[in-house]
């Protein structure tokens, strides 16, 4: 006893120790700030390039983005193993990256990743000049329903910017008109192009900007694309999907003007697509990073070293160990009922991806139906395992018709209902409504709601600024979490719950 | 609220404190089985001479369940429980039949399909502890000493003994009351009265922690109760310590009207409600127990050492 006293002490106090000096460690010497200061958010980007390769040599070109609207690139990666790699600067801005090989077998994918952040918050374009835009060639009749059209818009329209404005949203609109309705079949349905042409045959010129919208968590982002339009001497952005004036803010442009952003020689099937991952980083640690990105990637054992998709999937377990703790406080030091040991911290897992007030009423709601369900269920004599197997369908037909209703309606938030581990929910269900046959109503509410209120707490925890903040740029705190749970393991005092349980002892 | 510091002046047993330094210190993980396992705490007091409720029959795999009231044919009461039950869950008591049907403790009449429907969520481990896969038994209906009739509502009155280390530490008798649906459970609004361990009489009785005078449902008062073959009813738990190789142990004994105290189960983790009943703290007592332990190897001895030393009433 005396024994394992000791033991657990001595490892708690090397591991707390431990977590602890690293993280003042990267504190002092790699200026990462202990407390979230200013930040900076950083996108890491990873385009994917796919291909099946034909016979013969392959030959894949990637322009790559340069450095526009506030827009700074701090770390660029490729991996190319077994490829020829290149990257070719053909003029001042604009710079290709080219794998090269002899003769491939089966489809491949290459990498490219990334990481910006926005220096500036003005998202100025740099001028360019503007090129005598080339009037396009069309059939007859075509050639009429579009001057028909200019002829109507330009009418309307004040300048070159409101013609581009007032197409835009004559294309958007859903109307009847015999000319639009035309054109836009004849260009199958692809309006940017209608648009380009549109212009250009109005003698203004335009051009594509093609970029990734910037989606925290996405994994198959394709490219999507703005229009740029020339007027009195400026350029304007025009969101051709929404009729919108102006360079959104998630919006990174990979290529301003016409041309393939990917070009494969020797292949085909290839598709590009981003994958997204959007961290929160101190000022201070991405001008560090900026400046001396090699020597801090040698000092940094932090989770930035791994791939996009990883460190997504890292930002949220490494939250797990705080919600843990947050368990073992309230079961231990409080003396509060939670059905399941760790069950709280799935469902406070859940309201991360839902938001609290929204994951607590699809939460109540599901496990409301669910024990009502349960208790006709109940009535059939089912084996149990065949039981709960049923509860978890039941749990999948609720969640999809809640889906679907709610989407009908317009709640895009009840959508985040699928983020809900089913079997948890079906288990919780299963065990709530044994407890209520069993102990009765009043226990399965001190259970439930000591459950809820353990991950409401968990989830507090684990959405708080600071926590999410020393979790995920001090992953070493984990092991002083580690010490300070085994600590807790051998505490024997007293719960807070069993100063009220034992309060009719004083009396006496 | 009652501070800390009252609590460890009284030598109130905390939750905490029971698992780290009594139940994972002195109970070896290896031994619950003897404990959970109603079957094995069973044949081990057979094998030791240790009264215990008759067995009619244990159901194993779910065909057997279709066979049930062929096994049953012939008796009136039985009570139908888990094996590897917790918490006094899953049991079902039958006092009589009524035709077709079976009545339970609480006169309600039940068909022969739930008894299989029982039956068979018990092997699928409803009741049992971590939900594994459990087997059924059949037991004769305890007769129980008339004494204690009026103590307990629609159900069977047990006196609960724990043992360290062979001493007889606290006891308390649980009394089933209509709100506990018949069932000896505290949690579930049983009635818990504090036994002196000195003489076997009453010394406080709590229902949901809170302290009572009297049965709620049959209104008797509990001052007045003493339990009857004390002495053997001690003699019994502290039996029980040596046969289960648990040295914190919870010993539920009933009383057989013909047989006198019979082994009802034993349990590896007691709950800590025994002290609200009997207004004592526990620590002081096991820290006591110890020493009795350590002075002494006989059984007798150390009961007689508990009942002067832990006595509450000094008359």
């Amino acid at each position: 006893m005396i024994n394992s006293r000791i033991q657990i002490g001595l490892i708690a106090g090397v591991l707390i120790a431990l977590g602890v000096g690293l993280t003042l460690y990267k504190a002092v010497s790699l200026n990462l700030p202990l407390l979230p200061g200013e930040y900076r958010e950083v996108w890491t980007v990873e385009s994917k390039t796919s291909f099946t390769p034909a016979k013969g040599p392959v030959n894949v070109e990637l322009r790559l983005p340069a450095s526009l609207a506030g827009w700074v690139i701090l770390d660029e990666h490729f991996v190319s193993s077994g490829f020829g790699f290149s990257i070719i600067e053909a003029s001042d801005a604009v710079s290709t990256a080219r794998w090269t090989r002899q003769s491939l077998d089966r489809p491949t994918t290459l990498y490219y990743k990334m990481q910006i952040y926005r220096e500036r918050s003005d998202r100025a374009l740099p001028n360019m000049a503007a090129d005598v835009p080339t009037k396009p060639l069309l059939e007859a009749d075509q050639q009429a329903a579009m001057d028909r059209l200019i002829d109507r818009i330009a009418e309307q329209s004040s300048d070159n910017e409101s013609f581009a404005l007032l197409l835009v949203q004559e294309l958007l609109r859903d109307s009847q008109d015999q000319d639009r309705l035309f054109l836009l079949s004849s260009y199958a349905d692809d309006s940017l192009a209608l648009i380009l042409d549109t212009l250009a045959t109005a003698n203004i010129s335009a051009h594509e900007l093609r970029g990734i919208e910037l989606e925290d968590g996405r994994r198959r982002q394709t490219l999507s694309s703005l229009l740029e339009v020339r007027s009195a001497g400026q350029w304007f952005v025009i969101n051709p999907q929404t009729g919108r004036v102006g360079l959104p803010a998630n919006f990174f442009i990979w290529q301003r003007g016409d041309g393939a952003i990917l070009n494969i020689t020797g292949g085909r099937n290839s598709s590009l697509e981003f994958a997204l991952v959007s961290n929160s980083l101190p000022a201070k640690a991405v001008l560090g990073m900026e400046q001396r990105a090699d020597e801090f990637a040698l000092l940094d054992f932090s989770i930035y070293t791994l791939p996009v998709e990883q460190q997504g999937v890292f930002k949220g377990l490494l939250l797990i160990p705080v919600a843990a703790l947050v368990v073992v406080v309230m079961r231990l030091l409080v003396g509060v009922k939670t059905s399941g040991t760790f069950m709280p911290i799935l469902i406070a897992l859940a309201f991360i991806q839902t938001t609290l007030l929204v994951g607590l009423i699809i939460f109540l709601g599901l496990i409301g139906t669910g024990l009502w369900i349960r208790s006709y269920l109940s009535r059939l004599n089912l084996l149990l395992v065949a039981r709960v197997a049923a509860v978890v369908i039941m749990v999948i037909l609720m969640m999809a018709a809640l889906a679907v209703t709610s989407y009908k309606l317009g709640l895009d938030q009840v959508l985040t209902v699928t983020f809900f581990p089913t079997v948890i929910v079906a288990w919780t269900i299963e065990r709530m409504s044994i407890l209520w046959e069993e102990e009765g109503g009043h226990e399965v509410l001190i259970q439930g709601s000591g459950s809820l209120l353990v991950a409401v707490l968990a989830y507090l925890a684990m959405s708080n600024h600071w926590v999410e903040h020393l979790t995920f740029n001090f992953p070493e705190l984990t092991l002083s979490l580690l010490g300070v749970i085994l600590l807790l393991g051998k505490y024997t005092g007293y719960r807070l719950s069993e100063l009220y349980r034992f309060r009719d002892m004083a009396g006496k | 609220m009652v501070s800390p510091l009252t609590l460890r002046e009284l030598g109130i047993l905390g939750m905490n404190n029971r698992n780290i330094g009594f139940i994972g210190r002195y109970n070896q993980r290896k031994n619950y089985s003897q404990a959970d396992n109603k079957l094995k705490t069973k044949s081990a007091a057979i094998a030791r001479n240790i009264p215990v409720p008759e067995l009619y029959g244990t159901v194993d795999y779910q065909f057997q369940v279709s066979s049930l009231s062929d096994m049953l044919h012939n008796r009136d009461g039985f009570v139908i429980k888990p094996s590897q039950g917790s918490g006094g869950k899953g049991i079902l008591v039958i006092v009589g039949r009524d035709g077709d049907h079976f009545v339970k403790s609480s006169g309600a009449l039940i068909d022969d399909r739930e008894v299989r429907r029982h039956s068979s969520n018990i092997l699928a481990g409803l009741h049992s502890l971590g939900g594994r896969n459990d087997s059924a038994m059949i037991e004769a209906l305890i007769d129980f000493d008339p004494i204690l009739k009026d103590y307990s509502y629609e159900g069977v009155p047990d006196i609960r003994v724990i043992v360290f280390r062979g001493v007889p530490v606290m006891a308390m008798m649980r009394c089933a009351t209509h709100s506990s649906d018949g069932k000896a459970n505290l949690h579930q609004g049983a009635v818990g009265v504090g036994i002196d361990i000195g003489t076997g009489r009453s010394i406080c009785a709590v229902q949901h922690n809170r302290v009572v005078s009297q049965h709620p449902d049959t209104k008797m008062y509990f001052d007045k109760l003493t339990i009857p073959l004390w002495q053997q009813v001690l003699e019994l738990a502290s039996g029980c310590a040596g046969m289960a190789g648990l040295d914190y142990l919870g010993v539920d004994i009933v009383l057989d009207r013909l047989r006198g105290p019979m082994l009802l189960e034993l349990n590896a983790r007691p709950g800590l409600a025994i002290q609200v009943a009997n207004q004592a703290g526990l620590r002081h007592r096991l820290l006591a127990a110890e020493k009795i332990a350590d002075s002494c190897d006989d059984d007798g001895e150390k009961i007689a050492l508990a009942r002067s030393q832990f006595a509450a009433h000094t008359s």
